[in-house]
């Protein structure tokens, strides 16, 4: 077993523990904490295949700001727990289970019909080497230049939105 | 080289780099103690030892032999696991910050930095932002009112503050054409100092730190008048300690950040042209970091004791109004630059 093989397995571990503890606790601020962990390990596991740039992005972005404005809003908010958004409306569940029961279908379909490792052509195997910030650099602001400067423009647009709203509020 | 030998080499560098840590933070205490003394006309810790010297020991077992409280409206494993979690992120962000160039032992070449990894910079900015956590949790789980306001203030302002100095080193990074704090160090070359080259990054990344790392002029969150603490009110014992060495080890990691991306790491300006030998040259490069670095924590401690707390309102309004505007043209001044120099 090389160290990689090993690495992956304890990355693994952590993730699928930390995703099934996520959904089965009762209060959000444990769930909360147990998504951060399963992010971490996410990133752990782009470490081992060297895409280095996304590892530690998905910190930074997932785990260090979208997960910390959700604990804020938990903990400000306080909402009431699962059981009573259920009593509240009951057919809710039924809903949850289907949607569930299709993504969980989705990939399985992808895992074994799929097989997405079978098609690794060598150009995909160079793509591996992408995972540098280098090389992400310089394929963002060359061959994607137009793609990635929509979305930020987008991004800025979402942004003043938000102010505006906010503001809004306050001098209602 | 045998992956044994590095994993041997990896754990000697850390085992090294976070003893250098935590005896550094007992002295640093010390020195706060001893400074805010001076600046206040008193003596200061004398007792302990020949000019108070053993204090730090003295309160370590203190803290060691009081009792551990938890209060009875805790979230018991949460409020253990945010001290905890402090110190970790805090002990761990030191790895990537080079102490010196690269020695020799052996025909072994081993770099004076635990990872030195091509995405280093990223890697604290990363940790930063996890940061975060250790003190929202500490404030929420300790059910306690002034705890919660405590600790929503400190991510609030962590958060602010975290945009200015992404955009600081943003400057340092397009001068240094890499994200590997070694190579940062190496384009400081000469007088070519980060600080010299682009003085508004500098203060806006020096001011950050301050923010970042919760001291005077920036200590909202531990305001003792209006909320008896902060996130640590309802701590005692080693967890306390725990935040208490965090803090002070943020400190050190804030200085080591200043000296490696502004005051240009551990180079000594034109050194090599004294025709000193190879062991010489790099004994006082790496006397030279930390010289530079206690400079820097002096000045540190020196702002503490002179600067009076900011209002809330004045602490956001100088983060997003001034801050933020003047890292930008800081960027936009070494984009000139950059393009008149090629």
């Amino acid at each position: 077993m090389s160290l990689n093989f090993i690495l992956f397995l304890i990355f693994a571990f952590i993730a699928a523990t930390s995703a099934v503890l996520m959904i089965t606790r009762k209060s959000a601020i444990i769930a909360a904490l147990f998504l951060i962990l399963n992010f971490a390990a996410l990133s752990g596991l782009y470490l081992t295949l060297n895409a280095q740039f996304i590892a530690v992005v998905q910190v930074i972005v997932y785990a260090g700001a979208i997960m910390v404005l959700f604990l804020f809003v938990i903990m400000l908010l306080r909402p009431s727990d699962e059981q009573s958004i259920f009593d509240d409306n009951p057919k809710l569940k039924w809903l949850a289970t289907f949607v569930g029961v299709l993504v969980f279908a989705q990939i399985l379909a992808i895992i074994f019909i799929g097989r997405p490792s079978d098609g690794l052509t060598p150009d995909l195997q160079r793509s591996i080497e992408v995972g540098t910030i280098e090389a992400i650099g310089r394929e963002l602001y060359t061959t994607y230049l137009i793609p990635f400067q929509s979305a930020a423009f987008l991004l800025l647009a979402a942004t003043i939105g938000a102010l505006i709203l906010a503001k809004k509020k306050l001098e209602d | 080289m045998s992956i044994w030998l590095q994993i041997l080499i990896s754990l000697v560098q850390i085992l090294f780099t976070a003893s250098i840590i935590l005896v550094t933070v007992a002295y640093l205490v010390y020195f706060e103690r001893k400074i805010s003394a001076w600046a206040q006309n008193r003596i200061g810790p004398n007792r302990v030892g020949p000019y108070g010297l053993l204090q730090p020991f003295a309160d370590v077992l203190k803290l060691f032999f009081k009792e551990d409280i938890v209060p009875h409206a805790a979230n018991k494993p949460i409020h253990t696991l945010a001290p905890i979690l402090a110190l970790v992120i805090a002990l761990s962000t030191f790895a990537v910050i080079p102490i010196g160039p690269p020695i020799y032992i052996f025909d072994l070449k081993i770099p004076l930095v635990v990872a030195d990894v091509n995405m280093g910079i990223l890697y604290i900015l990363a940790l930063t932002s996890v940061g975060v956590y250790a003190i929202t949790f500490s404030g929420w789980s300790s059910g306690s009112k002034y705890s919660l306001l405590g600790g929503i203030r400190s991510s609030a302002q962590m958060i602010s503050y975290e945009i200015s100095m992404g955009f600081s080193i943003a400057g340092v990074l397009i001068f240094s054409e890499s994200l590997r704090p070694m190579e940062i160090v190496n384009s400081q070359a000469g007088f070519m100092w980060n600080a010299f080259v682009q003085p508004i990054g500098f203060i806006t990344f020096v001011v950050a730190a301050f923010a970042e790392t919760n001291r005077l002029p920036f200590d909202l969150p531990e305001a003792e008048p209006e909320l008896v603490g902060g996130y640590h009110t309802e701590y005692s014992s080693m967890k306390f300690a725990a935040f208490f060495l965090a803090e002070y080890a943020n400190m050190i990691i804030a200085a080591g950040l200043i000296v490696t991306l502004y005051l240009g790491g551990w180079q000594i300006p034109y050194i090599e042209n004294l025709g000193l030998s190879y062991t010489l040259t790099t004994s006082l490069q790496i006397l030279g970091f930390f010289v530079k670095m206690a400079a820097v924590l002096f000045f540190i401690i020196w702002v503490r004791w002179s600067l009076p707390r900011f209002r809330y309102d004045q602490l956001m309004n100088i983060g997003w109004k001034v801050m933020f505007p003047l890292s930008l043209l800081n960027l936009i001044w070494v984009a000139i630059l950059v393009m008149l120099m090629n």
